[in-house]
């Protein structure tokens, strides 16, 4: 079933939580187990630009009716980058520095026992 | 630490072996490495594999393997560091002879990917990487070398056509070893139009994963010059790691642990990249040969894929690469990789490459990859005088 693998990751699928350093303010993307409290909870805008991208033709196991899908390498305008699929575009649309914004979408169905998992995906921005 | 040397190596053809399993291929390859060594003088094998879990649902491969090479009760270990395997069991083994803990020690690869169809083994595969962060976006290994050679295309101005002098010097060696899954040439053309499997990587720039075993035999000195015949010292050994997801690395076209692999093994060769004479790496697509022969040394950055054009990965040119075919064209045996690139290597010091041989080769790299170089292992061997 996988549950708890994907509940405790929520905040970070669902609505982009990372951690912001206290003393230095640098921030983080995925949220990393911290031994100190040095690290807190910051939610991050969503918004940043394409650093690469390609189109997956060959899915792995669990996406075949998603191919061909775009996947990227988004630059968020507070400085992490993270892996994640484009969506509501086109692959001749898709171009390196391509200004995004993140919207939740499912992201895999884990089959008739499992789970519908949701998460971030990221879209050009809409003008 | 005493000296370890090569004393057998051996390695059945890549292909699809529908009637054989991994330990069925691993003992076909043991005994060749033997030679005129009795079995019972292996005091423990390392044996690698990436995907032996998930594919085989076989656990405790260490045990599996030595039985079916004919040593029931003998210390063997499982090795699994995706792609990189081949090279951490080899350091594991370099280092139980080195301490003098054992004499002699068979470092087995052996792969059977062809067991599942391509979404199963796509997903294995992606067990390199980060199942939180980027597997469950559909990530596979050969979507993440192509968003890594789409952004080295816009920092450094290239076309996907640039990197076909990989594949197509891969071909060209492949095409001479009786023991390769493609044994045929190809053209920057072909490459240039063959379909696309993640834009920008086409197919003829992506590596088969094919089954396959390879073994080599390590022993101390004493036993070394026992044997005779030109003696092939591991003059570096060296593993190094990296965060297994590409967005947690601050440059990603920078692969960190092949960078620091490298330099630990050839400084313990008391070497540099310059005295390197033939190469192996992990290269089941041009970006990724790039990648790790920038960070290791070989060229500055932004300059592999000229340099490969203009012949410096030809078994004539400075930086001989792939000469048996590499991941491309001897086919891709994930996990055994690094123990494939070893049988090719010491072909190579022997002067028993054929038409791939580097004239007077006597100093070779080895570097292998888990996934994007999350875990990197290198080795530097030297052909002593006898």
């Amino acid at each position: 079933m996988e549950l708890a693998k994907h509940w405790r990751v929520r905040s970070a699928r669902y609505r982009l939580e990372g951690q912001r350093n206290r003393a230095t303010g640098e921030v983080r993307f995925p949220p990393a187990p911290s031994a100190t409290d040095d690290w807190e909870p910051l939610a991050l805008s969503g918004r940043g630009t394409v650093y690469s991208f390609t189109v997956v033709h060959q899915p792995p196991d669990g996406y075949e009716d998603q191919a061909p899908y775009l996947l990227a390498l988004v630059r968020l305008e507070e400085g992490p980058l993270v892996t994640a699929q484009l969506t509501d575009c086109d692959a001749e649309q898709a171009a390196i520095d391509m200004p995004v914004e993140m919207v939740t979408r499912k992201l895999r169905d884990l089959g008739p026992d499992g789970l519908i998992v949701y998460g971030y995906k990221f879209r050009p921005v809409l003008r | 630490m005493r000296d370890v040397y090569i004393v057998g190596s051996a390695a059945t053809a890549v292909a699809e072996h529908w009637d054989c399993s991994g330990p069925s291929l691993a003992a076909e390859a043991f005994a060749a490495a033997l030679g005129p060594l009795a079995r019972e003088q292996v005091g423990a094998m390392y044996v690698a594999s990436a995907l032996a879990g998930p594919l085989q649902t076989q656990a405790q491969l260490g045990a599996a393997v030595a039985a079916a090479c004919g040593l029931p009760g003998v210390e063997a270990h499982a090795v699994e560091a995706s792609g990189a395997s081949g090279g951490v069991a080899l350091r594991q083994a370099f280092l139980a002879v080195a301490s003098g803990a054992h004499d002699l020690v068979a470092v087995v690869g052996v792969e059977k990917p062809s067991d599942v169809l391509d979404g199963r083994r796509e997903a294995a595969l992606a067990l390199a990487g980060d199942p939180d962060w980027d597997a469950i976006h559909g990530a596979t290994l050969t979507a993440q070398w192509a968003l890594l050679m789409r952004r080295y295309m816009h920092v450094y101005g290239c076309r996907p056509e640039d990197f076909a002098p990989f594949p197509v010097n891969a071909h060209a060696n492949g095409a001479n070893n009786p023991g390769a899954l493609y044994r045929f040439a190809i053209t920057p053309e072909k490459v240039r139009s063959a379909p696309p499997v993640a834009d920008p990587l086409s197919l003829l720039d992506c590596s088969t994963a094919a089954d396959g075993a390879a073994v080599v035999l390590l022993a101390g000195e004493g036993l070394a010059r026992e044997l005779g015949g030109p003696r092939i010292r591991i003059a570096g050994s060296a593993v190094a790691t990296d965060t297994p997801a590409l967005h947690s690395r601050p440059d990603p076209l920078w692969l960190e642990a092949a960078a620091r692999s490298s330099a630990a093994a050839l400084r313990a060769a008391k070497l540099s990249a310059a005295d390197v004479q033939v190469l192996e790496v992990t290269d089941p697509h041009g970006i990724a040969a790039a990648l790790s022969l920038e960070s290791s040394g070989f060229f500055e950055r932004g300059s592999a894929v000229r340099a490969a054009a203009d012949g410096a990965i030809s078994p004539h040119g400075a930086t001989p690469l792939a000469t048996a075919g590499g991941c491309k064209a001897r086919g891709d045996t994930v996990g055994a990789t690094g123990v494939y690139q070893l049988v090719e290597l010491v072909r190579q010091l022997r002067g028993e490459a054929g038409a791939a041989q580097v004239p007077g080769a006597r100093v070779a790299f080895a570097q292998c990859l888990g996934g994007i170089g999350a875990t990197a292992a290198t080795h530097v061997l030297v052909a002593d005088n006898a």
